[in-house]
């Protein structure tokens, strides 16, 4: 519509034709190179002059540059200015280039990845970075895919192919995609090249779960969702290639759209230093605007009347004109006040800071090699003022890695191994025993393995079910090296436990399931899969075993699981519940386990109500779930597992300390809520001591703004026991000091030391005022939790609510955010950047926490893990999360007292310096004639004084390092901005200014009547200034050595050198041999070998030191006595303890034993047993049912194979029939996700997970004989799925086929036909008594849900 | 295979100083410190007060203001500035013997010699003798570099022109006027003196000045400044150096001569004396004054009563100071230390 609209317009909807890249170049879509880096070789010059030339500072002094070549203004020569300026635009143009030296290799390496691109038919190598819009491209296992593509075809059945997509999103788990049933048959690339379809889609956007589009292709429309989409940043997995078109590329891939912006991160202290660099050009200005002003007085009253010997060119009467230029005069000679090596010099101190960090060997981790490593140097010192931790759960937290940790087998708990003190628990070897055993499952307990080894029945029915009861995936490339595919680590983990224990998991078919139970093959029937949803919160599985007995596996959430149970578990849930408890309270992620044995009878009636439930239109689902919910009763328990998310190491440590020190902990997750709340329990994150965490889960703007607001109302009801709380809190601290103490050893003292940091604690923490108020949830924090869903948190985020969820959250201890995507974990950041003024930290490790990462005033990668993303974001990396104490308690509050020192100090060195010119205006006429020596001025800034307080900035500490891992309440001057803030400012001017007045008027009132031992007077200039710049150094030294607490060598040197070097520097430019070179540049020839002898002089310089000084010194000593800091007390306990000689505790640390804290946490109430934390979503049950994605090599029905055909089926069904059913009509809408289940399918694509029961097909009912012989899997195969018959036909005698199966555990067997009798006989599942307790359980569980 | 070298390698280096463990002294301004220091600072300070305070006692200042603002004084006549080579006389009465070495001082009050533009209008080069800069003054001595325009001026720039020109004899008035020796040697630093200014190698010196012109307000010509001492003429006179050797602030005081011979090696003896000043400075135009000072000195140099009480007063405020902490100390100190 608008003719003139810049270019490009934003697009609004692409079009992409596959393999014609002259029709794709018409709407100029952005190739597939991306580019991150700044400058190049030419541009470099002008572009980073021009970038730092928009730095205020280097404008400004560009600006004095000029001033000074004017030479009726200029009152300092032009190299004051121009060799600082050069000197700083140096440094930063080097470190600015070797910055984008690495973001150039960076880019350059991602862009140079091969990719195959199908051209003319044939493939061909092409790197990513020329990889067009509407290329059809093939990826090869592991491989990353190159942009965003629309998935063509693939090697796999049905045109299915695995992703991980942790990278993107963060989770590890694998995800399948499928392609359009039209396009599964291009197979090669010649099919491929000649595939014209032409995808009409929505334009670039972030959203990682949602595409829409159409493809049109043979005049057909095809819908397109996310389904078939591989996007950029995924990992083909398990899938040997597949073809995709190109859709997006480039900075147009949802991962790029999802980096957000890069933004140069300031430290607040940069903004305060920007800040009050504007107020002392303000100050400064003020300066030269009074000066001028005694300029105008002056010349009108008195230099009018001086003219006979001030003769000018300038008009007789035009004062005004000579203050002007006197303004601009001053300008010059007081810009010291900002002085330009501050940038210089807090860059420095900034990068020595990152080599410390680099170079940390606490941060080092061994495992991985890799050091922790501070890619920005200009943000640490900010890391001492971190308020607000927003971190990523996985990969992050926890290691990612599920392990078998314990379990409770009928009543008996193993896993517990009693440590004997030091010695470490042995590994079990399980190769002796079982050699298809996966030699990195690691367990202890020796008594299960007997106990199995021994033929007990619970037991081995237990690894049983654990080893049939799953959705998992085997793969067998060799004989014994079995890989299993988890759709979920924990699945992963329950089988891998089975198969330790002798119960391989070998392979499955759509209707079998083969085991090597104790080295013996056996193949199982599998009848269904009653598969996980969030509901059911458990998964059943049916089969029938080689005796033809029908069993009903079941595991899930306890709370679900024994309402289920048989009443006469009632004494086995008890104590199961028990162990639940146990293994809850640490932490560990429960399932309880149950089966049923099932009559033929039952079967058969049940699986009539499923095909009726699966058959129905509407309400599918409901219908299904009433279903299983049917035949799950009655169970019988047999025990519960333990998974131990394995947290990475020190993690419950760090969150504890950090969270001493006053810092909030957020967990961004794309996790699941019960998943986040576990690891929440487990990292103690989430105590039991807890009042009470607050679950906000609405899908709608009111139910949630109601959550909010009822979290709000609970606080308020709690804060009348507040005050309880609050001494409770004063205790803990005093309590956490004395133990820092202890550990230093000084215990006795340590209860003194303990109760005066408390009542300072007390102090510091003003009662809060008496009504309930909203600013009263300020001071609640500590016994709440939040935990928010994302699709809560979407409307909580909205901006009319956004104020009420920062109020609520923010009086929370802690607080869980699940299911967020990675914009909601960067949009959570910017809120509370938004409403609390604190700094911000985001720690991650994936490819969904860049965004996060980059928006948070301070962005954490984990490094080691895969990707890389998160660590090419971040600013700080390193590998381990605990390494996060150390980077915030030590180097991050080191930075920043080193900073503030720094800063202080500087500033008030400036101004002690500067302001002698102030002073000096009115005694020289304000004509701008500077105090000192031009070389003074500018090398007092860069040369006498920037090393020794460098040193300080560099190397200075307070406290060593173990004290304030020890002492987390160190930490809080950095949060409150204590050390460095406006006031301290005033401070330091205040006392800059006192330091100058002193150094002026000391001289003036002595020398103005002083004589030389010969009668010369000493009233000169030379002499003047001489004396006032001996002085100025002496006092800014000393101030410098007050303020240095740590004194190494290096400051020594720095100090005493900076000393020494000015007398040098000195002493030479007053010397006769540069005069005689060059006498105008050298007009101070002999003053400083004159003056320097003078007794009269050094009295004046100790006179003026010791004015300067003293008050100071008379100051601190004070404070440090009426009002110590908490460092101040832990440096002077140290320094006691190191005089008394009391030889340190070895080992001795903040990260405390696990064991301590552990013990006392442990064993909370049975609140979130529930963890029955896998599978994302629904599992691949129905694939596994349905069939499609088995591959035909995994089945042993190779010989059917056919090259042409996508499932095994067909191939079957064309044997018995010869007549070809095309599959498209299965596939052409339904995929495989079970949310696409449709129910207009034949068998192969109905999602049914009953496959002796499918009847309503041609194929069974033509079917009454086995196949061709098949190898040993085949039977069962074939009798499962195929031969109704062969369902309906087991006897009654059942029982007996399973003890002839098992025979090894022919004595179990006894006691289990006893219970399956029972249960036979017991068919009223009405409540009983026994089952009081389980209620109950339930209930706890519930309402701890509800709250 | 390379795993152990890779982790060796990554691995940061396990140095004091990477690991920041320098070993350091960590002071702490604890009591144990600081109160004993006040307490040595401080005494320390009174004594040096008590010291210099006594010295400063016993040095003799005399100071007469010669300007001519009162009618009643002799230089009343020369003030206006009319009559030229205005001679008037300044009588003063030494009741006492000036003891020692006495220094004979010109002083001027609110003459801002320390104005910028005085430190700026000078030739460096000319002033150390570069013949070249004779004849092309730096630009920065205007408005005193050229005479119409083309003469160049040696010494150029106002300092130089600026140069006080009073002269002073003194005289006992012992029946008759005894003349008090004055000696002008060694009155400027010895550094200006051998090394800052030097004449032209030419001789005579007046021909290095051929084509020069002598600053606008000087009656003659550098190099007859002093025509009885060639060392102490043209560009080296002391006078003019000790000129040149700017003063810090508006009130100041310049060496004139000491006061040498036999009868006065020991100071002045008590008697009547005057001394006869050439009257030719202006300072009434800006309210200057102008002053000669008789003094003699100390190891400590000059009368300096400032010095002696500031160290006292600082001194005993260090000693009230550490009275002060001792006792906050002791009211609040740290538990640990009891």
């Amino acid at each position: 519509m608008e003719m003139f609209r810049q270019s490009p317009p934003p697009e609004e909807e692409r079009r992409v034709r596959a393999n014609d890249r002259e029709y794709n170049e018409k709407f100029q879509y952005a190739s597939n190179c991306i580019v991150t880096s700044k400058y190049n070789v030419i541009t470099f010059l002008p572009v980073n002059l021009f970038e730092q030339f928009q730095e205020v500072a280097n404008t400004y002094f560009l600006f004095l540059l000029i001033l000074q070549l004017i030479p009726q203004i200029s009152s300092l020569s032009w190299f004051t200015t121009i060799v600082p300026l050069v000197l700083v635009l140096t440094i930063t143009a080097v470190k600015d280039a070797s910055d984008d030296y690495f973001r150039h290799k960076s880019d350059n390496q991602v862009n140079n990845r091969q990719s195959q691109v199908v051209i003319n038919g044939s493939l061909q190598k092409e790197k990513w970075m020329n990889v067009r819009v509407g290329d059809v491209i093939k990826l090869e296992n592991n491989q990353f895919v190159a942009a965003d593509l629309l998935l063509l075809s693939s090697s796999e059945p049905h045109s299915l192919c695995y992703i991980e997509t942790a990278e993107l999103d963060g989770e590890t788990n694998m995800k399948v995609r499928q392609s359009l049933s039209v396009t599964a048959e291009l197979g090669d690339p010649n099919n491929l090249a000649s595939f014209n379809g032409e995808v009409v889609c929505e334009p670039p956007n972030n959203k990682l779960d949602r595409f829409c589009g159409l493809l049109y292709w043979k005049e057909c429309k095809h819908p397109l969702n996310n389904q078939n989409m591989l996007l950029r940043g995924c990992v083909l997995r398990n899938t040997e290639y597949c073809y995709g078109l190109v859709i997006f590329a480039g900075p147009d891939t949802k991962l790029m759209q999802n980096s957000g912006r890069t933004k140069f991160k300031r430290t607040s202290i940069d903004r305060l230093m920007n800040t009050l660099v504007l107020w002392i050009f303000c100050f400064l200005v003020c300066m030269g605007v009074i000066l001028a002003v005694g300029n105008a007085v002056w010349e009108s009253e008195v230099g009018s009347l001086f003219q006979s010997f001030l003769d000018w060119d300038l008009p007789l009467d035009n004062f005004l004109f000579s203050a002007f230029l006197s303004f601009w005069s001053y300008v010059i000679i007081l810009n010291t006040v900002v002085p330009i090596s501050l940038y210089v010099s807090v860059e420095v101190i900034r990068l020595g800071h990152s080599y410390f960090i680099n170079w940390d060997r606490k941060m080092f981790c061994s495992q991985c090699s890799t050091a922790a490593e501070a890619r920005t140097t200009t943000l640490n010192e900010e890391l001492g003022q971190v308020e607000y931790i927003f971190s990523d759960k996985t990969g992050t937290l926890t290691q990612n890695r599920m392990s078998f940790n314990k379990c409770s087998i009928s009543g008996q708990a193993y896993g517990d191994v009693v440590h004997i003190l030091g010695e470490q628990p042995k590994r079990l070897d399980f190769s002796s025993f079982n050699p298809l055993a996966d030699p990195d499952f690691c367990f202890y307990d020796n008594t299960l393995l007997e106990s199995v080894k021994l033929g007990d029945p619970h037991s081995q029915e237990f690894f049983r079910l654990l080893s049939l009861c799953h959705t998992v995936m085997s793969e067998e490339k060799k004989e014994g090296e079995l890989v299993y595919k988890a759709q979920s680590p924990d699945e992963g983990a329950l089988v891998t436990a089975a198969r330790n224990f002798g119960f391989v998991f070998r392979s499955r078919t759509p209707g079998t399931v083969t085991v090597t139970e104790l080295g013996r093959p056996v193949t199982y029937t599998l009848l269904a899969i009653l598969d996980f949803n969030n509901i059911r919160k458990r998964m059943s599985v049916i089969v029938r075993n080689p005796e033809e007995r029908i069993r009903l596996y079941c595991k899930g959430a306890d709370t679900l699981l024994f309402e289920r149970l048989h009443p006469s578990n009632h004494h086995l849930m008890n104590i199961t519940t028990d162990h639940l408890n146990e293994f809850a309270g640490e932490g560990l992620r429960t399932l309880a386990l149950a089966y049923r044995d099932l009559s033929e009878e039952q079967w058969e009636e049940w699986a009539e109500s499923y095909r009726l439930a699966d058959r129905s239109t509407d309400c599918r689902k409901d219908r299904l779930a009433a279903t299983y919910e049917h035949i799950e009763q009655d169970m019988m328990l047999l025990g519960a597992t333990a998974i131990e998310d394995k947290l990475q190491e020190g993690v419950p440590e760090t969150i504890a300390i950090l969270s001493l020190a006053n810092i909030k902990i957020w967990v961004l997750t794309g996790d699941k809520q019960e998943t986040a709340v576990n690891i929440g329990y487990s990292c103690k994150m989430l105590t039991d001591d807890m009042s009470e965490v607050f679950i906000i889960s609405g899908y709608t703007v009111q139910s949630v703004r109601e959550e909010l607001r009822r979290a709000r109302e609970r606080m308020i009801q709690f804060a009348p026991t507040r005050e309880e709380g609050k001494e409770g809190g004063v205790e803990e601290w005093g309590e956490a000091c004395s133990l820092g103490n202890g550990f230093g050893g000084g215990g006795g003292d340590a209860g003194g030391a303990g109760r005066e940091w408390a009542s300072a604690g007390e102090k510091q923490q003003p009662p809060p005022p008496g009504p309930p108020s909203s600013t009263t949830l300020d001071s609640i924090s500590g016994e709440f939790a939040l935990v928010i869903n994302g699709h809560s948190l979407a409307h909580a985020l909205e901006a009319d609510m956004e104020g009420e969820f920062v109020s609520t959250a923010c009086a929370c201890r802690a607080v869980i955010c699940c299911r967020v995507t990675p914009l909601q974990k960067a949009l959570v950041v910017e809120v509370i950047k938004k409403h609390k003024k604190a700094v911000t930290l985001a720690i991650g490790d994936g490819a969904n926490d860049v965004s996060m990462i980059k928006t948070a005033h301070i962005g954490v990668g984990i490094s080691g893990q895969e990707g890389i993303q998160a660590v090419l974001a971040s600013d700080y990396s390193f590998s381990q999360f605990r390494f996060l104490q150390r980077l915030l308690l030590v180097h991050g509050r080191w930075s920043y007292l080193r900073m503030c020192r720094f800063l202080c100090y500087f500033f008030y060195k400036n101004f002690a310096f500067t302001m002698v010119h102030f002073w000096f205006g009115f005694f020289c006429g304000f004509s701008a004639q500077t105090v000192y020596d031009q070389y003074f001025i500018t090398l007092y800034n860069i040369v006498y004084t920037s090393l020794p307080v460098l040193a300080m900035g560099i190397f200075d500490q307070d406290v060593p390092d173990q004290r304030s891992l020890e002492n987390p309440k160190l930490y809080e001057p950095g949060q409150l901005n204590l050390l460095f803030n406006k006031r301290e400012f005033f401070i330091c001017i205040a006392q800059g200014i006192y330091t100058s007045v002193v150094l002026f008027f000391v001289p003036y009132a002595v020398l103005s009547q002083a004589h030389q031992g010969t009668g010369e007077p000493l009233a000169d200039y030379q002499t003047f200034a001489v004396t006032t710049a001996t002085a100025l150094v002496i006092v800014v030294s000393v101030q410098i050595a007050l303020d240095t607490g740590y004194w190494t060598a290096i400051n020594h040197f720095f100090v005493w050198g900076s000393l020494a070097t000015f007398f040098t520097i000195m002493l030479a430019m007053h010397s006769e041999t540069l005069f005689s070179v060059f006498p105008v540049q050298f007009h101070f020839v002999g003053s400083s070998q004159c003056t320097l002898v003078q007794p009269l002089v050094w009295l004046t310089i100790a006179l003026a030191t010791v004015i300067c000084i003293i008050p100071v010194l008379a100051f601190r000593f004070l404070k440090l006595d009426l009002k110590p800091q908490l460092s101040d007390t832990v440096r002077h306990t140290q320094l006691v303890l190191q005089k008394k000689r009391k030889p340190a505790m070895p080992g001795m640390g903040g990260v405390r034993g696990g064991g301590v804290s552990e013990g006392r946490l442990g064993f909370r109430g049975g609140s979130r047993r529930s963890g029955y934390a896998f599978a994302h979503q629904e599992g691949f049950g129905e694939l596994i049912t349905s069939g499609k994605n088995m591959r035909l090599s995994s089945l042993a029905l190779a010989n059917f194979a056919s090259r042409h055909s996508s499932s095994w089926i067909d191939t079957l069904r064309k044997k018995k029939h010869s007549t070809t059913h095309p599959p498209q009509g299965a596939f052409g809408e339904g995929s495989p996700a079970p949310s696409y289940v449709s129910a207009t399918a034949p068998p192969l694509s109905n999602s049914s997970s009953l496959l002796g029961g499918s009847q309503d097909t041609p194929l069974e009912e033509g079917t009454r004989t086995p196949p061709v012989s098949l190898p040993q899997t085949a039977p069962a195969l074939s009798s499962g799925a195929l031969t109704p018959t062969s369902v309906r036909s087991p006897g009654g005698d059942a029982a007996g086929g399973w003890t002839l199966s098992l025979g090894a555990v022919q004595e179990a067997l006894v006691g289990w036909r006893g219970v399956a009798a029972r249960i036979g006989g017991t068919s009223s599942p009405g409540p009983s008594p026994n089952l009081k307790e389980t209620n109950h359980t339930v209930r706890d569980g519930q309402t701890d849900r509800q709250t | 295979m390379p795993k152990k070298e890779l982790e060796t390698a990554n691995r940061p280096d396990n140095t004091a100083f990477t690991q920041q463990r320098l070993p350091a002294w960590q002071p702490m301004l604890s009591a144990g410190i600081v109160i004993p220091g006040f307490v040595l600072i401080g005494l320390a300070f009174i004594g040096i007060g008590v010291a210099l305070f006594i010295t400063s006692r016993n040095i003799t200042v005399l100071e007469m203001d010669y300007t001519g603002v009162e009618t009643s004084s002799d230089c009343f006549k020369c003030s206006a500035g009319t009559i030229p080579n205005c001679l008037c006389n300044l009588y003063f009465t030494l009741n006492d013997t000036f003891p020692g070495q006495v220094y004979f001082y010109y002083g001027l009050t609110n003459y801002f010699q320390s104005h910028r533009k005085f430190g700026v209008s000078v030739d460096a080069y000319q002033l150390s003798g570069d013949t070249y800069y004779f004849t092309n003054p730096l630009n920065v001595c205007a408005p005193y570099q050229f005479v119409n325009g083309s003469i160049p001026i040696v010494p150029c720039g106002l300092s130089a022109n600026s140069m006080f020109n009073d002269t002073f004899k003194l005289y006992q008035l012992v029946n008759v006027s005894k003349p008090v020796p004055l000696d002008g040697r060694g009155i400027a630093w010895w550094s200006d003196y051998n090394v800052k200014y030097r004449n032209p190698t030419t001789t005579p010196l007046k021909n290095a000045f051929n084509g020069t012109i002598k600053p606008p307000c000087w009656p003659k010509p550098a190099y007859e400044l002093d025509l009885t001492d060639p060392s102490n003429n043209g560009l080296v006179n002391q006078d003019f150096l000790v000129w040149m050797r700017r003063a810090a602030l508006p009130n100041f005081r310049k060496l004139y001569r000491r006061i040498t011979g036999p009868d006065y090696a020991s100071g002045l003896p008590p008697g009547n004396y005057t001394i006869e000043i050439a009257y030719n400075y202006p300072t009434m135009i800006f309210n200057g004054r102008k002053k000669v000072v008789l003094s003699n000195v100390s190891w400590m140099g000059g009368k300096n009563d400032f010095l002696g009480v500031a160290y006292l007063v600082v001194g005993s405020l260090c000693v009230v100071m550490s009275i002060v902490m001792l006792i906050v100390y002791a009211t609040f100190k740290f538990p640990e230390d009891g």
